[in-house]
């Protein structure tokens, strides 16, 4: 019953918000790896470099899903930015389902852009199929592909630490996110910026991917709220011996 | 065309959604769920033999343009068929497969996961180089004392190592997982609504 309320009052909240969001300009904090992404992004397509966006092994199919959905709402961002760079950005999947869509969102992007013929399937990958394949597929195109930034955005364990090993022994620029305690420690320890717990489904929201996005960092925020409130007011309903 | 597979995707997501919170007021609602997911674990099956001709095509065309690194695109292609071929005559449960996968797939994983161990090792010590903050020196000093805490020191006992260790893992860092997860879980439900309204499409289109 609980969950049915939550689910409601979200979808409800996050409708009214992005209304609201469409009419008035959003005012965001500043997250440093957010920022240094936005130029990186910039640069890339002035210097003809590429950029590599990882998704991660995360499948749809389970409750982790969520990651990866955000990392192809940010690739379809940029891919839309890069689509017209001498050097397009490559994308790849641990899982087969998530290398279809990161094909279909790349091409979106094209799309977007007006430039849907530039677009070559190959650019997005499926790595390899287990954490550590996924890794070790992902590293060579690092290696290999005169790449200027590695963007790792989704659901990672501790084999992401193979991957940011392999962009900085070539110099690439990593900048990470993981819905994966394991690998959000890992990233802290070797990334120069890592976005840390629900900093990663803020990417779309800083992109400039539209009113929704702002919205549900509003909601989240609600929702937060009531969490702290509900936890406190738990806290102090023991502590008074009501329940 | 496009309009067309917005409206599976949200009529589908709304369906499977519906037949878990509503499925007391509409009992079919389950076997629509049921049906739903079936398809899409089906599909997932297929998708993995595209991924795996994604990554034939990747490769070859790598090896095709002699870009560095294609030899190892050459392995890949040769192994991966012949794997391939092998299990389709032979099925997963022969010998031969299951020497291929035990004597060949997971000493290559652990070997990463050896591989990963020093350069877990290395990022820690080159964490002050790179970012040199108060969170970064916090993460270190309470990673020394977590593995100190837990680990069985030669000729050493310290118990109160052990104790704030425990305290450490058990207090500190599980009460800010779980937040982490709170934050996470709250993210995942946004993202969720994204899609299913359409905001978001990551089948295709704009």
């Amino acid at each position: 019953m609980i969950e049915s309320v939550i689910l409601i009052a979200s979808a409800f909240l996050l409708l009214v918000i992005t209304l609201w969001k469409r009419k008035s300009s959003a005012k965001i904090r500043e997250i440093a790896a957010l920022t240094h992404l936005y130029r990186v992004l910039g640069l890339s397509v002035e210097d003809g470099t590429r950029m590599h966006v990882s998704l991660g092994s995360g499948s749809l199919f389970n409750a982790r899903g969520g990651s990866a959905l955000a990392g192809l709402a940010m690739l379809r961002h940029i891919a839309e930015r890069t689509s017209v760079s001498d050097k397009p950005s490559v994308a790849s999947a641990g899982d087969a389902v998530l290398g279809l869509l990161a094909q279909d969102t790349l091409q979106a992007g094209y799309q977007a852009a007006g430039v849907e013929e530039l677009y070559v399937s190959t650019t997005g990958r499926v790595t390899g199929l287990s954490p550590f394949g996924y890794a070790a597929g992902a590293m060579n195109i690092s290696r290999n592909e005169n790449v200027s930034a590695n963007i790792l955005i989704g659901r990672f364990g501790p084999e992401v630490a193979l991957l940011t090993d392999a962009s900085d022994r070539e110099n690439v620029i990593a900048i990470g996110a993981s819905d994966d305690l394991v690998g959000q420690s890992v990233l802290f320890a070797n990334t120069q910026d890592v976005l840390i717990g629900e900093e990663l489904f803020a990417t779309g929201a800083y992109l400039g991917a539209g009113a929704s996005h702002v919205a549900s960092l509003t909601v989240q925020d609600i929702l937060r709220w009531l969490v702290i409130l509900a936890l406190l007011g738990g806290a102090f309903a023991k502590f008074a011996g009501l329940i | 065309m496009r309009v067309f597979a917005v409206v599976i995707a949200i009529v589908s997501g709304l369906l499977v959604l519906g037949g878990y919170f509503l499925q007391g007021f509409f009992p079919v609602l389950i076997n629509v769920q049921t049906l739903l997911l079936t398809w899409a674990i089906i599909l997932a099956g297929a998708a993995a033999l595209v991924g795996v001709f994604n990554l034939i095509t990747v490769h070859t065309d790598k090896i095709r343009r002699r870009e560095p690194g294609s030899i190892y695109s050459a392995l890949l292609v040769i192994f991966l068929a012949a794997t391939f071929f092998l299990g389709l005559v032979l099925r997963p449960e022969h010998m031969i497969m299951r020497t291929v996968m035990n004597g060949v797939i997971i000493p290559v994983e652990a070997a990463l996961m050896g591989l990963l161990t020093i350069t877990l090792l290395y990022a820690a010590i080159r964490l002050l180089r790179r970012r040199a903050d108060m969170m970064s020196i916090v993460f270190l000093v309470v990673a020394a004392l977590v593995i100190l805490g837990s680990a069985t020191l030669p000729f050493v006992n310290i118990p109160i190592l052990g104790t704030f260790s425990r305290w450490i893992t058990q207090v500190l860092a599980l009460g800010g997982a779980r937040g982490i997860l709170i934050g996470v879980a709250l993210g995942t439900l946004t993202t969720g609504l994204r899609v299913l309204f359409g905001a978001d499409r990551p089948y295709g289109g704009n």
